[in-house]
């Protein structure tokens, strides 16, 4: 279950969509967002679910992959479909004991689903086909009109494409601390909540430590290679538009034009 | 007590993109007090092998059997089988987080549902064999110096009193004095009828310390012998990124150079006296 | 540069004797890419309240002159001050007393910090603590953008450090997905990519299997050869310091011993008082010697030992033949 945390794993390939600015790819992710919570018309959702599947074959990421996110979070789709199911007020069309389910609760569930569903897909898309630090380079100018109200969006950055990065890293972290913990005896699966939670301190405290450590390690490691914050420092990879770019951006205009038209049209 | 191990097989995430057949075929029996060195290089699928003798990790296919029962038989005791067959793993003070190391070491044993007093008495008896100041017993573990944290993360294993111990690179890391004192403690320990595994990359050590090597190469079992059987090997040794003691290369040398030299010396003692000999 | 800090610091050179004897004396020693003179490093523990509890001295009174272009090799165990001596090159902390020049350039001085550390640059030990991007390139372009370099300049440095330790073919991996010697010479390709002077590596093979260990050092030495660059490197492992032009041992903060390796390999029981290894050769060779055995001290190869054995069979015949 740990290890099927998608987000901050990149999966490295040759696509169209890995070699957009990842500024498209953040726009995209943005407006594919809205254009589901447009509204609950089965047509959007039809043109939603074509340009997600395009969007899947272009990048060439197994299709594994981006449904692996879904894993981590299940719980919480199935808790807020129980949650729109059960307690939606209308027309009751099934109904055991004190259960009951209307026509606009199964409605709402089912878009609820698909709405969460999508979100993943779309948003593991895009951490699969944009390195940590290209996604945060695209923030950082995406956002660096902040930089005029004072705010340290290169920092900002800096921090997000660190964490990104230490995600993983921390994954195998706890996996071994947890091994080597049961090694000496310790048992994570039985007991109530309060034994459980009590059975996490051996391996929060030393994964605790741990982080604390890789961090003064990382930050001194680039103190020594003279990181100083933005102040005078260029970019190996700036960001440029190029051609498909702006064609990308036509495309998402459109799409999201379609979407709109489509919800006031019907 | 025994473990046998029947042909087993691992393989790594099976069905996605990451599948590896990390373990193949392995199979080897081993029996009460051995020493054993466990060598091959990076991913050779030793640290996965010595996983599955703690019921960590599961084979695929194949047995494991402790003590004449098979492990992967329905409702056997898996935690007591971690508890006999004691895991110290790389870097092994990374698991340490108690506020005392007295406290820390007692952790094992409170697992096994021991009496305090009983926990204690395993955990003083335990600090005791890895030869750590009595001083110490109750500060924090997180002041000691990397050699002596690692001593203390070997005691939280021995005080689960196991009757195999292993250990993944144990002496990875350290100096030369943190490494002599970690093998001074397994050499006491050997003397009490402990079964230890060794896992190492240093010839040199393996050489000096062990009855027994088994080397692997890409999660095969590629030799189960001697040391001096082993090291005779030399050649097929470096095919796979491994490697002979340096002695055994400088007594080769010798050899060439027309001395009349043992070669299957594999110790600088061993060396010596081949020397002497000749001389 | 040296008429550089002059001019800035002139006004307080005025008022300030003892700056203007600092610069009189790094004239002097301007041969010298690092020098430590008097250097103390005190780390001071408090208890909770703040009080001082006890001061230990990581470095006490350390002497060291390295000439450009050498590879020079820092022994010592854990706690011997030498990670706490390579830090101070990097001006990544400041000496107690005495003081530390890189290149002409004292390390007290703040201005100076960054130009210290691309003249001096430094690699860790441990290799995932010390990456920072998710491609090797960008990796190794880190540098360089931090010290500003043009952007098509970084992409030259970046593969001329590549090739240099070997690793332009994985320019595109993710470095934390490579082996432990891999990465390890990425992060050197990382400095190297700043162009500096020297190289102080602390500890950099201490988590290595034996190959990494090796393609390590051998990239290092290559370094040293085509590139003039000074090598310091701090380690444990006397293997890795036979080849090297100097040698400092280092104990509780003091410095020891010091000279080429051979001298210091002459002396096998002060290193094993002092709890190090000596290569396998030289230790044979030393016990040899001292079964009575004719053997010179400070064997360093085989060969040597074949030819002082040779000797000796030679002289053992002819008495015989008498």
């Amino acid at each position: 279950m740990i290890r099927d945390i998608t987000i901050g794993q990149y999966y490295q390939t040759n696509s169209v969509i890995h070699s957009l600015d990842p500024r498209v790819k953040l726009m995209g992710t943005l407006i594919f967002i809205i254009s589901l919570f447009l509204g609950m018309n089965i047509l959007v959702y039809i043109v939603a679910t074509l340009a997600l599947a395009g969007l899947i074959i272009a990048s060439k990421v197994p299709f594994k992959f981006i449904v692996r996110g879904l894993k981590a979070i299940l719980i919480l789709i199935l808790i807020s479909a129980a949650f729109n199911l059960f307690l939606t007020p209308g027309t009751v069309i099934f109904k055991v004991w004190k259960i009951t389910i209307t026509d606009r609760g199964l409605k709402t569930a089912i878009f609820m689903v698909i709405r969460l569903v999508y979100l993943i897909m779309g948003s593991s898309l895009m951490t699969l086909t944009t390195t940590p630090n290209n996604l945060t380079d695209g923030l950082e100018k995406g956002l660096s009109f902040l930089k005029y109200i004072k705010v340290p969006v290169h920092e900002i950055a800096m921090m997000m494409s660190i964490a990104l990065r230490f995600i993983p890293i921390l994954i195998d972290e706890t996996d071994k601390i947890m091994r080597a913990q049961q090694a000496r005896g310790a048992d994570f699966e039985t007991g109530n909540f309060i034994k459980r939670a009590k059975a996490m301190v051996p391996i929060l405290v030393p994964l605790f430590i741990s982080a604390f450590r890789r961090a003064d390690d990382l930050a001194m490691a680039m103190e020594a290679r003279c990181y100083h914050g933005s102040n005078g420092r260029t970019k190996m990879k700036p960001l440029k538009y190029s051609k498909k770019d702006y064609l990308a951006y036509l495309i998402l205009i459109l799409y999201i034009g379609i979407c709109i038209s489509l919800n006031i049209i019907f | 007590m025994s473990i046998i191990v029947d042909k087993i097989n691992y393989i790594y995430e099976a069905g996605t993109s990451f599948e590896r057949h990390a373990l193949k075929d392995v199979s080897c029996v081993i029996e009460k007090g051995e020493f054993i060195g466990l060598i091959g290089h990076t991913g050779s699928g030793k640290s996965t092998f010595i996983q599955h003798l703690n019921g960590l990790n599961k084979a695929t296919s194949g047995h494991i059997y402790y003590d004449g029962q098979d492990i992967y038989e329905k409702g056997y005791n898996m935690k007591e089988l971690r508890s006999k067959v004691g895991l110290v793993f790389q870097y092994p003070e990374h698991q340490l987080f108690e506020s005392t190391i007295f406290k820390d070491v007692c952790f094992g044993p409170k697992n096994q549902g021991l009496s305090k007093q009983e926990c204690e008495l395993r955990a003083f008896e335990s600090l005791k064999l890895v030869g750590l100041d009595e001083k110490f017993y109750y500060n924090s573990p997180f002041d000691l110096s990397g050699g002596q944290k690692r001593r203390v993360a070997i005691a939280g294993v021995l005080a689960m009193k196991p009757e195999v111990l292993i250990l993944d690179e144990p002496t990875a890391g350290l100096d030369p004095k943190g490494r002599d004192e970690i093998f001074s403690v397994l050499e006491n320990l050997r003397k009490t009828g402990i079964t230890i595994i060794l896992v190492s990359h240093s010839m040199e050590d393996v050489a000096t310390h062990v009855d027994r090597i088994m080397v692997m190469n890409d999660g095969i079992l590629k030799y189960d012998d001697t040391p001096k059987n082993v090291f005779r090997h030399h050649k097929e040794l470096e095919e796979i990124g491994l490697a002979a003691p340096k002695v055994t290369y400088i007594m080769n040398d010798l050899k060439n150079a027309g001395f009349d030299v043992d070669t299957d010396a594999i110790t600088i003692e061993e060396a010596k006296k081949s020397i002497l000999e000749i001389l | 540069m040296i008429n550089h800090i002059k001019c800035d610091k002139l006004k307080e050179i005025v008022v300030n004797e003892e700056i203007s004897y600092t610069l009189i004396r790094n004239e002097e020693n301007n041969l010298n890419i690092v020098k430590a003179e008097n250097l103390t490093f005190e780390y001071i523990r408090r208890d909770e309240e703040g009080n001082v509890e006890s001061i230990n001295k990581a470095i006490d009174n350390v002497n060291i002159d390295i000439k450009e272009g050498d590879f020079v090799a820092v022994l010592g165990h854990n706690g011997s001050g030498k990670s706490t001596f390579a830090k101070h090159l990097n001006a990544l902390v400041s000496p107690t007393e005495g003081s530390v020049w890189v290149d002409r350039m004292n390390t007290l001085e703040h201005e100076n910090t960054l130009r210290i550390r691309q003249t001096a640059g430094m690699v860790f030990q441990n290799p995932d603590n010390q990456i920072i991007c998710t491609l090797v390139d960008e990796e190794v372009g880190f540098g360089p953008e931090n010290i500003g370099v043009p952007e098509d300049e970084i992409w030259e440095r970046v593969e001329k450090s590549l090739k240099a330790v070997g690793m332009y073919d994985f320019r595109l991996a993710n470095p934390t997905k490579l082996s432990g010697g891999q990465k390890q010479r990425v992060a050197i390709a990382g400095i190297v990519a700043m162009k500096p002077k020297c190289i102080v590596l602390d500890e950099p093979t201490a988590m290595l299997d034996p190959n990494g260990r090796k393609e390590v050092i051998e990239v290092l030495h290559e370094l040293n050869k085509k590139e003039n660059v000074t090598i310091i490197l701090i380690t444990h492992y006397m293997e890795e310091v036979i080849d090297a032009d100097e040698v400092y041992v280092m104990n509780e903060g003091k410095l020891v011993m010091q000279g080429k390796p051979r001298d210091i390999f002459s002396q096998v029981e002060k290193l094993k008082e002092l709890r190090l290894d000596v290569p396998q050769v030289t230790e044979l060779a030393h016990e040899l010697r001292k079964e009575g055995l004719d053997i010179k001290e400070g064997i360093l190869t085989t060969k040597e030992l074949i030819t002082e054995l040779e000797r000796i069979r030679g002289l053992k015949n002819v008495n015989n033949s008498r």
